[in-house]
């Protein structure tokens, strides 16, 4: 069983009422991509927040793609567009 | 090389001068720059401004910054910090500051640093009202900016 963390920021995680889990992978590894598949899976709520294509995710703090892969213990960030400075 | 800080306190400019400046006479240009807190357009129903960020990454994507600054320019030594947390109008949000041998490498790295903070460094501002938070948009014309260095 391959269990990862999801931290959530933000805005993301005002919608989702979620800044973090553990997270069970149905298989040894998968993509950024079918990680968010799996999560819109919840609910019309999850759909909602990552159909919105600015959404953005970092696998192990390094900004990662829609094809990144993600495997046991990583630690994967999902957050919108930054606005510091 | 390079000093990096994401903190909720107030930081003091000069003595990021004088750190800076200690490495002369190596070097012959220092370049500062303060961010500031902005009024809030008159718009009276902002109380304040959150500042949330990544714990870690934001760190490290500072760090990066710096290294890859220091490729491109000849600096000496680099300074950034940022400040998290509740601030308000006037309030200090972001210092960044460079040191080098001329002062084109230092107000070009300045730039640069300041440049892809605003559009890769995991920071997010809310504004906070009365009836709640409001999360902040990415502006177009940052995104822009940072376009010119790639």
């Amino acid at each position: 069983m391959s269990t990862i963390k999801i931290l959530y920021f933000a805005k993301l995680r005002d919608q989702l009422d979620c800044a973090e889990e553990a997270f069970e992978l149905a298989s040894e590894a998968c993509s950024v991509e079918q990680l968010k598949a799996a999560l819109c899976e919840r609910g019309e709520s999850w759909q909602k927040a990552f159909a919105d294509s600015q959404v953005l995710v970092a696998v192990n703090q390094v900004m990662a793609t829609a094809d990144t892969q993600v495997s046991a213990n990583d630690e994967v960030g999902f957050f919108p567009p930054v606005t510091g400075g | 090389m390079m000093s990096v800080s994401v903190q909720t306190e107030d930081f003091d400019v000069p003595a990021f001068y004088k750190a800076l400046k200690a490495d002369a006479p190596q070097i012959g240009a220092i370049v500062t720059f303060t961010g500031l807190v902005r009024e809030f357009n008159d718009d009276i129903s902002v109380e304040a401004l959150y500042l949330e960020h990544y714990p870690g990454m934001t760190e490290q994507v500072l760090e990066g910054l710096i290294e890859e600054a220091a490729k491109r320019w000849p600096i000496i030594n680099a300074t950034i910090v940022h400040r998290v947390g509740e601030l308000r109008p006037a309030d200090q949000i972001v210092f960044v500051g460079v040191n080098s041998a001329h002062r084109d490498a230092a107000f070009a790295a300045a730039e640069y640093l300041m440049d892809i903070l605003k559009t890769k460094a995991p920071f997010w501002k809310r504004e906070q009202r009365p009836e709640g938070g409001k999360w902040l948009d990415a502006k177009a014309s940052d995104e822009k900016r940072a376009t010119r260095w790639h």
